[in-house]
């Protein structure tokens, strides 16, 4: 009845948004279906265990992506070594001790302007302050210091968004049975912030899995097999930085879509997790 | 007494610690800033500024190199203008539709779909690019190389989609629902209360949305170097154009003396735009909380 009564120019509008959005909603919808359904159709065939499990012989002829998996493991695990220290203690500073509002608004402005910078200049940088300034030459613990500085607004933020969360109470009650203020960031602080500091590894994991422009210049794209210890003092190429060299360098596409339908695994295995961890801390938090 | 010196001497140190480690982000920043700047700025001076900024040739190994990076910085600006003219009405349409029209099942669903796209790494983008878009663009447009600026442009575009849609949804659904509830009782349709209401409502954040898509293509750097061909020529839709990010990635592994300082200076032009960037986007995000 009410529609009877719409004017001509009124039902054209409706009908105009209404077919854009659901055009840009099909679009959306599509182009992803798209990469993800044409990377996993190119590059599945292609994965085979020698593929995963060796590495590349020049002798052979055969490629394989074994070094690069450790690599990227190799990196991972440095990374996060090295930001837990830094973010979390960041995060503490700013929600327990830092009083002066102007030092607040300087270390949330700086946590912003990082995030916002493109990863080529972290490659950039990296590769002038640690490979060269400080020696370290084209290696992958020189690569893991460089996403460090990168990923350090992640983990302070979501470190942050969770001590939010842990009632004053809690505080006021250690205090008050005589606690100093080490003490109770130790005892309740702390452990209030886990389901923060869980989410802000996932997300920097993530990243460091998709990262490639702050990697090429700074770990270098090597494909040799190495332990923990040495491979970090040694140049190497993670996973996208593989896939790059391979599609780019070599015009290797099998490789390279193989390496491809990884990653786009990897991406869905980190989205589900840090979709689980918030359900599990919610549910934990609510009870 | 003794012993409660040692404490608060205990605390006072951790509490330094600690300042110090919250201070570690303005230090990476002013790191970061100085590093560009000492740098950037001695191949600037040998060039000449405006030779630098608005010479039209790039010539870095010829005999007599030429360094003018004028093709770079429009490639870079108008690239980066195509993926927001491009992305932004299609991610706008499909923000507006998954926050106030679609149902539960479906938005969820979009919402997945939506992180996904976000999570796939830009060297991946890149190689489809590399092997669906460039020759496509070759056959369909009946150019000799289909790598282009148009299909930097497309790859841009698809990568921008998913902060677009995300920052966008957020501030439409923190518009009070107060204002759509008078906007409907007063006669207007969905339709015309969330494009009439609530969007205006959300400007700020809509805004900062799309700023924040200018930062994520100004600052792409291997998904287009995969599909952009990588020449230094003036930008043109149809033609193999090389931007500010690629510029600095293709040739840091082999150059060095004049050219690599040049290099460092086009990473300083970069951050420039990076920080002007940066800058339209605390304002717009401000004003969103303002309010």
């Amino acid at each position: 009845m009410l529609k009877k009564k719409l004017s001509k120019k009124r039902k054209t509008y409706i009908a105009a948004v209404r077919a854009l959005m659901l055009i840009s909603t099909a679009v959306t919808c599509t182009v992803a279906a798209f990469v993800v359904i044409y990377v996993i159709v190119k590059g599945v065939p292609n994965i085979s265990w020698q593929l995963l499990s060796t590495a590349p012989s020049y002798l052979a002829d055969t490629i394989g992506i074994l070094p690069d998996i450790l690599n990227t493991l190799y990196i991972v695990l440095a990374t996060l070594v090295l930001i837990l220290p830094l973010g979390v203690g960041a995060a503490i500073y700013l929600t327990e001790y830092a009083t002066n509002k102007k030092i607040v608004a300087a270390i949330e402005y700086a946590a912003e302007t990082l995030s916002g910078i493109p990863s080529i200049i972290y490659g950039l940088v990296g590769m002038l302050v640690f490979c060269e300034f400080f020696g370290m030459g084209t290696t992958l613990l020189a690569g893991a210091m460089t996403l460090v500085i990168m990923n350090l607004p992640t983990i302070m933020r979501t470190t942050q968004e969770s001590l939010k969360t842990v009632p004053q109470s809690y505080r006021e009650g250690a205090f008050g049975l005589g606690a100093g203020k080490w003490r109770v960031i130790r005892t309740v602080v702390l452990p209030g912030c886990v389901d923060g500091v869980v989410t802000g590894c996932i997300l920097t994991v993530g990243r460091i899995l998709g990262e490639s422009a702050a990697l090429l210049y700074t770990a270098g794209f090597a494909h040799a097999l190495n332990g923990i210890i040495e491979g970090l003092g040694r140049s190497g190429a993670t996973l996208t930085v593989a896939l790059y060299v391979y599609a780019k360098e070599q015009g290797e596409f099998e490789i390279a879509f193989a390496i491809a339908s990884i990653l786009l695994l990897l991406t869905f295995l980190i989205n589900l997790a840090a979709a689980m961890t918030a359900k599990f801390f919610k549910r934990r938090t609510a009870q | 007494m003794n012993a409660k010196k040692k404490k608060r001497l205990f605390e006072n140190i951790i509490h330094a610690i600690f300042l110090v480690l919250g201070l570690l982000t303005v230090g990476f920043v002013l790191l970061i800033s100085v590093y560009l700047v000492i740098s950037g700025i001695p191949a600037i001076r040998e060039i000449g500024i405006a030779d630098f900024l608005f010479g039209k040739t790039w010539a870095s190994t010829a005999a007599e190199p030429k360094y003018g990076i004028l093709p770079f910085i429009l490639t870079s600006i108008y690239g980066t203008a195509g993926a927001i003219l491009v992305g932004v009405p299609v991610g706008f349409f499909t923000a507006v539709y998954l926050a106030k029209f679609a149902p539960v099942k479906i938005k969820k669903f979009m919402e997945a779909i939506v992180g996904i796209l976000a999570g796939i790494p830009s060297v991946v983008y890149g190689l489809v690019g590399m092997l669906v878009l460039v020759p496509g663009i070759r056959s369909l447009l009946n150019v000799p190389d289909g790598a282009s600026l148009l299909a930097a442009i497309i790859v841009l575009a698809i990568m921008i989609l998913p902060s677009i849609i995300k920052v966008s949804m957020t501030s439409l659904e923190a518009v009070p629902p107060e204002y759509e509830d008078a906007s409907l009782a007063l006669g207007a349709t969905p339709e015309e209360t969330y494009f009439r209401v609530s969007v205006p409502a959300a400007k700020s954040g809509i805004a900062a949305a799309v700023v924040l898509g200018v930062g994520r293509a100004i600052g792409e750097a291997m998904a287009v170097m995969m599909v952009a061909g990588n020449v230094a020529n003036m930008p043109s839709l149809l033609q193999s154009v090389r931007f500010l990010t690629t510029a600095v990635a293709s040739e840091m592994s082999y150059s060095e003396g004049l050219q690599r300082q040049a290099l460092f200076s086009i990473a300083l032009v970069l951050f420039f735009f990076i920080m002007l960037i940066n800058a339209a986007l605390n304002f717009f995000l401000k004003r969103d909380k303002e309010k």
